[in-house]
């Protein structure tokens, strides 16, 4: 018999309408499975079983009342804990945060809970999204489901791995420079990145505003639009959210990729990727060519300088953005004999060694005298990024290349060196600089078992292309492997 | 250019409290990243724009209307410190500096 928490989202809303089961076994079987591998995981932070509880039979008794409109009704998903919750702890697993019970619920969290998903808790992060192995969170490590030697990804590793585990149907996290994708690449997860402003970030804590994004991460590519489509909007909340109409974003799913032109980045896909992820790569865009797709490959000159640019701009706005943790409003606090004191001390016992690395190098780079030579020149590489992006978009309809250069790495290996860290990232960082979508899906695995990801990258609002390339894309890889430790028997013994 | 900074300076302006031991670890490896991160330096951008910031919108306006704002009970019980309706801190200004 299938257990509950292996299925999809569509199979899941399908099974509840036919009422072959209710959300609260649903939820159950979420429930179960996390019980089973969190001791092994650590991919929550908290588990809301009653505010759940209370979610699933909400939605059971809609469900009843013949509710057949919201496809995310009943569905448990986890949450990031950058994403904040009322009257739930929300920590961004920072010690600034700890004990923290947010007095409103961020906008992607109410549209939520207004679609009838039922949150089962909170995901682990690396400290305020600053990190890319999920291992930077103040209260421990989170580690991958296919193989617990191994890091997740990060930041939002711990929502990758909850949904990898089948501790939750779908999550959420948050992109700034590959957050959602890299983990999703690791866990063998759907995340998406959209465009910058189509999901709103009011209630999501700042790290960097110009470049963070929410965004979805789902076990199939139509799980992912189901929930992506769940949050997605204007919010008057949120002044940098897209104002238009949100494009279509699940529509095309079956369209498949014959006659659309696809670019292959060259300096995304040689030098410093791993030549088993390579060789996954080039196998999916062969598929693609095969289906009908004309392959070219395409330069994007100026990514070589996207990581560079982004370590100026991400640690600048950052640090504007986490002065706002200072012992008054909410928080620790430390004291001190005037105010300035007490600040200094709070913020120094409050932050860990990345978040207080990112703010010091930020600081630096806007401080007088230096801030045209750093902030400044990051900026305008910034643009011409931008224009690399534009520039090839005139003749491919989009791009793709690997997400991450490596497979799930081991726990510990990069912890002391920050700019092996920081190269994670190489692949997913000029999305997030030109603000375009961008996502990652499951092709393969390398020979040690650990899942391969691969990047579809599309211009602004161009979700439904996306999409359409990223259906085709699992189609063709029928990657249809789960983790090792996505199974309530084996945990057990 | 050469990567040059004073630490402590830096940490003063962030309102970071750090130990000697703490600044001398941070300097060493903030040192190594601007190192990597001054390559930016290496890119011809005479005549370039900056972007600031991935969206062309210049003003978001709203209608002025008043709406329902947070709970200020609910915001105060997470205050590390509260009195009456206010936040509370430590004193801002020195003994004797209210009347210089």
């Amino acid at each position: 018999m299938t257990d509950l928490a292996d299925l999809t989202i569509l199979e899941a809303g399908g099974g509840l309408r036919a009422g072959d089961f209710s959300a609260v076994d649903l939820l159950a079987a979420n429930l179960r499975r996390a019980a089973v591998t969190e001791a092994h995981l650590h991919a929550f932070l908290v588990i809301d079983r009653d505010g759940a509880t209370r979610a699933a039979e909400e939605a059971d008794a809609a469900l009843a009342a013949g509710d057949e409109d919201r496809p995310l009704l009943g569905i448990p998903v986890a949450l990031k804990d950058n994403m904040v919750t009322r009257g739930v702890e929300t920590t961004a697993s920072s010690q600034i945060l700890a004990g923290w019970k947010p007095p409103y619920d961020g906008t992607a969290v109410a549209r939520l809970r207004e679609a009838g998903a039922v949150i089962v808790g909170k995901t682990n992060l690396d400290e305020f999204a600053m990190g890319s192995s999920t291992e930077n969170s103040a209260y421990g490590p989170t580690r991958n489901p296919w193989d617990t030697d191994t890091v997740p990804g990060g930041s939002s590793g711990g929502s990758a791995a909850a949904v990898a585990a089948g501790s939750a149907m779908g999550g959420f996290g948050s992109d700034t420079g590959g957050s959602i994708r890299q983990p999703a690449s690791l866990t063998g997860t759907v995340g998406v990145k959209p465009t910058y402003g189509l999901v709103s970030r009011y209630g999501l804590i700042a790290f960097a505003s110009s470049l963070d994004q929410i965004g979805p991460i789902g076990r199939t590519v139509a799980d992912a639009a189901t929930l992506l489509e769940a949050v997605a909007g204007w919010d008057p909340l949120d002044a940098t959210s897209y104002p238009g109409e949100v494009p279509a974003i699940s529509g095309s799913l079956d369209a498949g990729v014959d006659g659309l032109r696809i670019g292959i980045v060259t300096e995304l896909s040689s030098e410093g990727i791993d030549p088993q992820v390579l060789g996954a790569t080039t196998a999916v865009v062969d598929r693609l060519s095969d289906a009908g797709a004309e392959v070219t490959e395409v330069s994007l000159p100026s990514t070589e300088y996207a990581l560079s640019a982004y370590y100026l701009i991400a640690p600048a706005e950052c640090s504007a953005n986490l002065a706002r943790f200072d012992g008054v409003r909410y928080g620790l606090r430390v004291d001190g004999d005037n105010v300035e004191e007490m600040m200094a001390k709070t913020r120094g016992a409050g932050f860990g060694p990345e978040v207080i690395r990112r703010i010091l190098l930020g600081t630096y780079a806007l401080s007088a005298g230096y801030y045209d030579a750093f902030y400044g020149q990051a900026q305008r590489v910034r643009t011409l990024v931008r224009q690399d992006f534009a520039t090839a978009y005139e003749n491919v309809d989009l791009l793709v290349s690997p997400t991450s250069p490596t497979t799930a790495f081991p726990v510990g290996a990069r912890t002391t060196d920050p700019i092996a860290m920081y190269y994670s990232d190489v692949c997913t960082i000029p999305s997030n600089l030109s603000g375009d979508p961008a996502m990652s899906i499951p092709v393969g695995l390398d020979d040690a078992g650990l899942p391969i990801g691969f990047q579809v990258m599309a211009p602004a609002l161009g979700e439904e292309l996306m999409f359409r390339v990223a259906a085709e894309v699992e189609r063709g890889a029928g990657f249809t492997d789960r983790a090792s430790l996505a199974t309530s028997e084996v945990v057990d013994a | 250019m050469p990567v040059d900074f004073d630490i402590a300076r830096v940490a003063q302006l962030a309102r970071i409290a750090l130990t000697d031991e703490e600044l001398a670890a941070y300097s060493e490896q903030l040192e190594q990243i601007l190192e990597h991160a001054a390559r930016v330096q290496a890119l011809p951008t005479e005549g370039v724009e900056p972007t600031s910031h991935p969206l062309t919108m210049v003003n978001a306006f709203r209608p002025d209307e008043t709406s329902a704002c947070l709970d200020r009970d609910e915001v105060l019980t997470q205050a590390p410190d509260a009195a009456d309706a206010y936040f509370r801190v430590p004193r801002i200004l020195d003994e004797g500096s209210a009347n210089s």
